[in-house]
Parts: structure tokens; sequence; C-alpha cells
């Protein structure tokens, strides 16, 4: 098998791709191939990863261009005329090659009220909560998120407007919203109104496309937006 | 401008959005009737002018673009060129105004009877 052509990105926001050949692989990832440059071509080269099987979320780069989990990306899918380029999220401080900081993606979640706010305590028994409610079904639609920062770097919204929560924040916030046991849904719906809340998404569904785990913050932002307006409305908020 | 004002502003260009649809499938299917046997301007005129019916449907036309066209260019103000804030918002409120005056001479014009 032909080697692959690879472009990484070197250094900060200001660096530049450098190019590597790497050796084909069967079932290769593009995680595989990062990690092969690491450890045989250069050692000096950042990258980030963890559990290496779609789980922890921690290894989501831009590949040709797209952005993606690059432990569950196969090179085959990707290559294009066997070359990937392989570059750092985008919407995201790059802090060397391949590593973003991602402070402001997690911080977006706080202010988002992305923490639940209970009114029982471990004494207490389990809430009963069918799983055939409208709201648990909407939880559902929305839990599995591994914050691995896709959607944030996918998102046209945030390239745009700073200070915009961004969809990984919001589904949270759905997710929360809908949550029947949780005491501060006013405060939250608050949170994520405005400008730099739900009301902000265009729905151009690049979220939704991308997500690794085929989530749709776009439907749980749209429930937000309605969520919010009647709040508004009602005087709640 | 508060979070309240903004989701109102959001639920004012949906809700405009909306009378928009109508207004505009209502307006081609009335324009393409109107011509297709070659009318007029003296005619067209003829059938409008002084007909209520259609002076309230352009003038809810006219109202539904006015508030919804400046809610928009505001956003592509704020996401494009980063004009956000107090002139920002002073500007698409006078464009709104604009598109509300004009709109309006225009369907006094047609149906009222009036100057053009």
């Amino acid at each position: 098998m032909e080697n692959l052509q690879v472009r990484i990105w070197r250094g900060k926001e200001n660096g530049g791709f450098q190019e590597f050949e790497v050796p084909r692989q069967e079932s290769q990832t593009v995680l595989d191939v990062v990690t092969y440059v690491q450890r045989k071509c250069d050692p000096t080269l950042s990258y980030r990863f963890a559990c290496r099987v779609g789980v922890c979320g921690s290894c989501a780069m831009t590949v040709n261009g797209v952005s993606r989990w690059t432990c569950r990306t196969h090179v085959d899918k990707v290559a294009e005329d066997n070359k990937v380029e392989i570059a750092p999220l985008r919407n995201l401080p790059v802090i060397k090659d391949l590593v973003t900081d991602m402070s402001e993606f997690f911080d977006k979640w706080a202010k988002a009220r992305g923490r639940f706010a209970g009114a029982t305590t471990r004494k207490d028994g389990f809430a009963p909560v069918s799983p055939e409610s409208k709201e648990r079904k909407r939880v559902d639609a929305g839990i599995e998120c591994i914050g691995c920062g896709v959607c944030y770097s996918a998102c046209d919204v945030v390239t745009w407007n700073k200070d915009y929560l961004g969809p990984a924040a919001l589904n949270r916030a759905w997710t929360l919203v809908n949550d029947v046991r949780d005491t501060e849904r006013a405060e939250r719906l608050a949170a994520v109104a405005g400008d730099a809340g739900c009301h902000a998404c265009h729905t151009h569904l690049n979220c939704t496309e991308r997500c690794p785990k085929g989530l749709s913050p776009t439907a749980g932002i749209a429930g937000l937006k309605r969520a919010v307006l009647a709040a508004t409305l009602a005087g709640e908020i | 401008m508060s979070r309240r004002s903004e989701v109102l502003l959001w639920g004012a260009q949906r809700i405009s959005a909306m009378v928009l649809a109508l207004c505009v499938v209502v307006h081609l299917i009335t324009m393409i009737y109107a011509v297709r046997s070659g009318l007029s301007g003296a005619e067209i005129l003829g059938r409008t002018q002084g007909n209520v019916g259609w002076f309230a449907f352009y003038a809810l036309f006219v109202a539904a673009v006015s508030v919804h066209a400046p809610i928009g260019l505001r956003t592509i103000l704020a996401e494009t060129f980063n004009w956000r804030g107090r002139s920002a918002n002073v500007f698409s409120a006078i464009v709104g105004l604009s598109l509300a005056m004009w709109g309006l001479r225009a369907v006094m014009a047609v149906f009222g009877g009036g100057q053009a």
C-alpha cells in the first residue's frame, strides 16, 4: 500500500503545515496516523487523546477541513488522493500543534447553567421519571454528548459571534430544561436567551451534520427558542 | 439591549416571517393572474383603487416587511461587520421606519388613489 501523504498543523495560530509520510495500514484511523507521526517522525508533535474508542471526546481535530473525532475516523473514508490534512479544531485558541485551549468551550457550559440543580438529598428516594414521558425522550435525544467540541468547531455562528454559547452548551441546557427534577428552569432559560444564546442560532445544522454521536443540537436549540419565548411572554424571565 | 428585548425581537421576526410567507404567495399568485392576458397599468389601478380588502392586505405586507427586515439587518450587521450596540440598533430602526414609510406611501398611491 502506498504511503499516506500527511500535512499536520504545527505551532500556534500563526504556524503552518508540516508534511510527513506515514505507512498505510488496514483499518487505520486518523488518530493512528497522528500517533505514528509523534512516535516515529517527530516526538515534539503535541496532540490530545485518551480512550481511543469514541468515549472521552479528547481527540477531535479538523481533518481535510472537516471537524471530526479522529479515533473513530478511518483514513479510508477521509483521504483524498492519498492525502490527509490534519489541523486543530476551529473556533478555539491553539495552544500548540493539534491542541486547542478548550476553556471557553467548557466555560460556556457553565454560563448556560449546564449543572443540574436538584431539591433532594441522597437520603431521598429515586424520582420516578417514565421513559415514555415527553420530557424524558427529549433528554434521551441529547444526553449522549461527549463534549468533544466538534459541533463548536463546525458552527459558523461561533465564528461570527464570540459570545455565542455554542451547540454543545445549549444542548446540555436543553437536557436540563427537560429534566423534571431540576429546580432552576427559569434561571437556565434566562441564561440561554438572547444574542449570545439560542436565538443567535441560524439553523445551519452544521452541528447536527458533524456530531459524531449523531445528536441534533439544532433540535434542542429550536426547543430552547420556543421555551424561552413562552417563558418571556409569561413573564417568568 | 436586554435579553427580554432580544427574545421579543426574535419572536417578532418569526411571526413577521410567517405573515410574509403568506403575503408573498398571495402576491405572486395575484400578479401572475392579473397579467396573464396583459393588463395595462391603468386597468390594474382601476381594479385596486378603493378596494379596502387589497389595501388592508398590502398594508399588512408592508408592516411585516418593516418588522422583519430591520431585525434581520441588525443581526447581519453584528455578525458580518461586528457593528453592535446602540448605533446599530438606531440604524436598523431607521431602515425599518423608512421601509414602512415608503411602503405605505406606495400602498396609498395604488389603493387609495393618491399621488405616488
